[in-house]
């Protein structure tokens, strides 16, 4: 009873402070998936296209390439979060001088993501049947032209499938950024929620960040059978 | 139009799992003619149609097309030869993610030639050409397989290409819409003035359209010739195994039971197979003989098929005469249709006896 009561006392008396807090957070959090999901998609998609297209059976297939990669792909990967954030400070503070910070916090994100989206992407991209690139080959298209015209489009739902879970995967690690000064919602739950024993603060949070995967998921398959026409 | 000269193509050459696809094929097809390539799977000759537009390189061997030599052409060159050279698949290869007129469009775009109204203007009359004005905001997945087909053919055509290459084109559809892509394949030879290569295991195919046959095994060609000339006087076994799919050639069951002999004996009818050519397929062969000669001549198998729209008939008949008189009837018989077989002579009796 005694638990609930201090519940209680803390949602009516601090709500206003506490909704202000919340508020900042889910900016800082969006701050942080938005930037590092473009920046992941802007490296994440070259690499995976690199990684299909070295791949045996494809038009620039190159089995001592695709094998570097995908090892060097592997041990990014094999890292933990938590360890990779702390380990790529100095290249943090190289890349956006300090390593604090919201906007410090988006580098070891998307160090993080791309190896992981990559894979995605070359999964995705394996979809698509290899008569299509054989027919586009055959009314003369270039390799460029094979890429962006015939294995984005096609595989244009997966895809999107795969921004997705990258995206929900970004919304998890930005919490955990957030215990390295990184801001957002994850630094206030460690802060106010863990710290200060503050469970309204907690609960708060990580409701805040179900919503927001429930919206990203939503929008995701939207958008991929919107795409699809199979 | 394509020479192929000493073409052979060895995978993983050296190695234990090296495989010779293709061994010493020369071949020559003529501007305008429809050739078609037929073999078991597994005999090469998707290997074989893909040298054509060098979607398999040649291990030995050159390619020529319209005077060009593949193997001299740089990767730019041969991309733009390549849209002289259009090509259908037995899966379609449609981008499902687009629509039938983007479908189409889509070698225009790569080209990068004709401005957006032009590629407009020219896929509206490519949908003509096949028959699909309907279908141009659809996506392939809302089509039949034969309206897939017929896009494909479009789009292949887009670029105005000399020569027409079909792998398997036909090999997924029902035999009705397999006809009237044929159809369809033949109309616009004659239109648009087309080479077309036909690789298939589908004898129908090659009866249905081909001027020439090669027939392919075990990476090579084991028979060449005018459709018509295979067809009635097929030299290999293979090559009689794949007409005999579509021409029934065999004895009827009327003598399965029955014991046929070389050598005529008192009271023997002669049993004769008669192949029937061209314009003197439909002639009253059988009562003109009858008469002719005296003899009476029962009727035990017999039809008529068409090989590129040529008549063709094949019959066996029994003939019941004196030694004498069905010899006669032998020569007239030799005069009036293509080709006559005496298979043997036998004792049956009329079905009315039993």
């Amino acid at each position: 009873m005694s638990e609930s009561s201090f519940l209680n006392f803390d949602f009516f008396n601090n709500f206003s402070r506490m909704s202000g807090l919340l508020w900042d957070g889910t900016l800082e959090t969006l701050y942080m998936v938005f930037f590092a999901s473009a920046v992941s998609i802007i490296f994440g998609v070259p690499l995976g296209v690199i990684l299909l297209v070295t791949s045996k059976g494809y038009f620039w297939e190159s089995p001592n390439f695709y094998r570097i990669l995908g090892t060097i792909v592997n041990a990014l990967r094999s890292v933990p979060f938590i360890i990779l954030m702390v380990a790529i400070i100095p290249f943090t503070k190289f890349l956006v001088g300090s390593s604090i910070g919201t906007t410090a916090a988006i580098v070891p994100l998307t160090v993080g993501t791309i190896p992981f989206l990559g894979r995605l992407v070359e999964t995705s991209l394996r979809t698509v049947p290899t008569g299509l690139i054989e027919a586009a080959t055959s009314m003369g298209a270039s390799p460029w032209q094979i890429v962006r015209r015939v294995l984005i489009p096609e595989a244009m739902p997966e895809l999107i499938q795969n921004f997705t879970i990258t995206v929900i995967l970004l919304i998890g690690y930005s919490a955990m950024a957030g215990t390295i000064g990184g801001g957002g919602l994850g630094d206030l739950a460690i802060r106010y929620g863990y710290m200060r024993f503050r469970a309204d603060m907690m609960i708060s949070t990580v409701i805040i960040l179900i919503v927001m995967v429930q919206v990203v998921q939503f929008i995701g398959d939207l958008l991929s059978r919107h795409f699809d026409h199979r | 139009m394509i020479t192929l000269q000493d073409i052979g193509k060895t995978y993983a050459p050296g190695t234990k799992q090296e495989v010779k696809a293709l061994k010493d094929i020369s071949l020559k097809i003529e501007k305008g003619e429809i050739f078609g390539v037929i073999g078991l799977s597994g005999a090469g000759k998707s290997t074989l149609i893909r040298m054509i537009n060098f979607l398999e390189i040649p291990t030995t061997g050159t390619v020529e097309v319209d005077g060009v030599i593949l193997n001299s052409l740089a990767p730019r060159e041969l991309r733009n030869m390549r849209r002289k050279i259009g090509m259908i698949f037995q899966s379609f290869n449609l981008l499902s993610s687009a629509t039938v007129a983007d479908n189409i469009a889509f070698p225009l775009r790569l080209e990068k030639k004709l401005s957006e109204s032009e590629i407009k203007e020219r896929v509206q009359y490519l949908l003509g050409l096949v028959g699909l004005e309907e279908k141009a905001n659809m996506y392939p997945a809302q089509l039949s397989g034969g309206q897939k087909q017929r896009v494909g053919i479009a789009r292949a055509l887009a670029g105005d290409p000399k020569v027409l290459l079909c792998d398997e084109a036909t090999s997924a559809l029902d035999p009705k819409t397999t006809s009237s892509i044929l159809e369809l394949l033949l109309d616009l030879r004659q239109k648009l003035n087309l080479t077309i290569v036909i690789i298939t295991h589908q004898m129908e195919v090659i009866k249905e359209c081909c001027d020439r046959v090669a027939v392919i095994d075990g990476g090579v060609i084991t028979e060449m010739g005018r459709t018509i000339d295979v067809f009635t006087n097929p030299q290999k076994e293979l090559t009689r195994r794949l007409v005999s799919a579509v021409i029934h050639q065999e004895l009827p069951e009327l003598l399965a039971h029955t014991e046929i002999v070389k050598e005529y004996h008192e009271g023997a009818k002669a049993v004769i197979e008669l192949l029937f050519l061209g314009p003197k397929a439909d002639a009253p062969v059988i009562v003109d003989v009858a008469k002719e000669c005296q003899v009476s001549i029962s009727l035990l198998s017999g039809n008529i098929d068409h090989i590129q729209k040529e008549p063709f008939g094949h019959m066996i008949v029994e003939v019941a005469g004196s030694k004498e008189e069905i010899k006669k009837a032998i020569v007239e018989f030799e005069r009036r249709v293509h080709k006559v077989e005496v298979l043997g002579y036998d004792e049956r009796k009329q079905l009315s006896e039993f």
